[in-house]
């Protein structure tokens, strides 16, 4: 049987707005204190992962950070990417490929675009995208076209959308870290907010802040001797369906649901085993899909489930106890803050929104346009 | 179109390849060509040269009867790029068209007062560029 794999350290850079660092100096402050947690020394990492839209990422993170990682995976399927690490890293530690594997990320995502020196999603209009670019399809859009074909189909409302946002920002005044700490949001400010695609409102998108995060992974042996409860890797599954929304037949049953059940399996869990819940929420509409998908309510039963109060704080499936993308910190692609917050849970770290007992914790990350998945089980 | 709107849109038109000439010199006669394979008998779009069902070559181009139902759409009331922002709000759907196969696109002749789900509708042309005439859908009429 191959040996067991843990998260042994977590840490983040400064995250929010951060206009004076760049994206390469935040993920050397997340890598640092994520190795400071662990008792790790910096050459003790032999494992390199990590993916962002700049040019050769990995040989310039490489570069930047002076390291000459003996396994290096830049796999890039968007916010998921994170959760997908855990899996490669936990193969390549059980192989032997490598003995201390560094999962980062960095991006200066708001102060990017205040200095206007990016811009949203807008592919050059060559292979696929000749199709739909001409169309004005913008990225919101996209979810607003899944979140409308939910609705058709099970009735789903705004007020159940909202009230997603609504939770989150609930966790978010728990969490003094949270871009939205100190700035409740009341479910009629959620649906007077700005309507942006048709039914997606502002309240319904994610927050556009700077940060980064970072996770070391080891093998259980080597966890003995460092600083930190090891949190396991107890199961792990991707899957992916489409990029064009055109593509995605099966719209909107989420390929969450593949990358989950494999994790399950492997784990040996199922959905009501789960104390407490990551799951990517750069739209409102994503974390309903996620929860059908992954089996936490049926198909078309999410809205319920959400206003039931499920995924507050003292509900039975506390979800993104962070805050989430939703009002935490959302610097483009999350997935990494999702391994860190759950490590925490189940750590006992968590103060005012500690879950209470958590052993089993679920990272989902979704990545392109509910695109790809890749999720994660974790145990203490 | 302008030329104005034409060159507003530019980069936002088609960079037409080997592969989807085809495509483009089908909506400049209007007509709206689709993929078909002839091994497993199924359409496809966007259009591939082999058939991303069953990886057939044997696939060939068949005309559409441009008719079909949204599937899903939503109505665009914030885009900070030009030319969209001068046409806000406006409509963008996935259309199931009525050979098996969904196509993003715009529903022109439509408020968003009365676009829905399931809802009808028919191809129309709109020449942008020498080169370019895009497909975009309106309602059916039912007469």
């Amino acid at each position: 049987m191959a040996t067991r794999v843990c998260i042994v350290g977590v840490g983040e850079s400064e995250c929010g707005n951060v206009p004076d660092k760049s994206a390469l100096q935040l993920h050397q402050q997340a890598a640092r204190a994520a190795l400071d947690d662990t008792g790790l020394a910096k050459t003790d990492i032999d494992g390199l992962f990590s993916c962002g839209d700049d040019w050769m990422h990995l040989l310039q993170l490489a570069e930047y950070l002076g390291l000459r990682p003996a396994h290096m995976d830049c796999t890039q399927v968007g916010g998921a990417s994170w959760e997908l690490f855990v899996a490669h890293a936990a193969a390549a530690l059980q192989a032997g490929r490598c003995h201390a594997a560094l999962l980062v990320y960095g991006s200066t995502l708001r102060s990017d675009l205040r200095r206007r020196r990016r811009v949203i999603d807008q592919p050059a209009p060559r292979g696929p995208a000749q199709f739909e670019s001409a169309y004005g399809l913008t990225l919101i859009g996209k979810y607003a076209l899944a979140a409308r074909r939910h609705m058709h189909e099970y009735g789903t409302t705004s007020r159940q959308l909202a009230t997603v946002a609504v939770t989150a920002n609930r966790w978010a005044q728990r969490n003094p870290r949270a871009f939205h700490f100190g700035t409740p949001l009341s479910l009629d400010d959620a649906l007077r907010s700005r309507m942006l695609a048709d039914p997606l409102r502002q309240a319904d998108c994610c927050l556009r802040t700077d940060g980064g995060g970072a996770v070391v992974l080891t093998t259980e042996e080597r966890a003995r001797d460092l600083r930190q409860t090891p949190i396991y890797v107890l199961g792990s599954g991707e899957a992916v369906s489409h990029l064009h929304m055109s593509q995605w037949p099966d719209m909107p049953d989420l390929v969450a649901r593949d990358s989950a059940r494999r994790a399950f399996e492997q784990a040996g869990i199922s959905a009501k085993d789960v104390d407490v819940l990551q799951t990517y929420d750069a739209f409102t509409i994503m974390v309903l899909l996620s929860l059908e998908a992954m089996g936490f309510c049926g198909r078309g039963e999410s809205g319920a489930f959400v206003e039931s109060g499920a995924l507050a704080p003292g509900g039975a499936l506390p979800t993104n106890t962070d805050g989430g993308a939703l009002a935490a910190n959302h610097p483009g692609m999350r997935g990494v803050f999702l391994l860190i917050e759950a490590a925490r849970q189940l750590r006992g770290e968590c103060a005012e929104r500690q879950v209470p007992n958590a052993r089993i914790a679920v990272c989902n990350g979704v990545g392109g346009y509910l695109s790809s998945c890749a999720t994660v089980v974790l145990g203490r | 179109m302008s030329v104005n709107k034409a060159a507003a849109l530019a980069a936002y038109l088609p960079i037409i390849d080997a592969e989807s000439e085809p495509f483009w010199a089908g909506t400049r006669r209007r007509k709206f060509l689709l993929r078909h394979c002839n091994d497993c008998r199924r359409s496809h779009f966007y259009p591939r040269h082999s058939c991303p069902h069953c990886w057939s070559d044997n696939c060939e181009w068949r005309a559409a009867a441009g008719k079909g139902r949204i599937f899903s759409y939503t109505v665009i009331h914030y885009n900070d790029a030009l030319p969209f922002r001068e046409m806000l709000p406006y409509i963008v759907a996935l259309v199931d068209l009525d050979e098996g196969v969904r196509v993003t696109s715009n529903i022109v002749e439509c408020t968003p007062e009365v676009v829905h789900v399931g809802m009808p509708v028919e191809v129309v042309y709109e020449e942008i560029t020498d080169e370019v005439t895009l497909p975009q859908f309106r309602p059916l009429n039912p007469s």
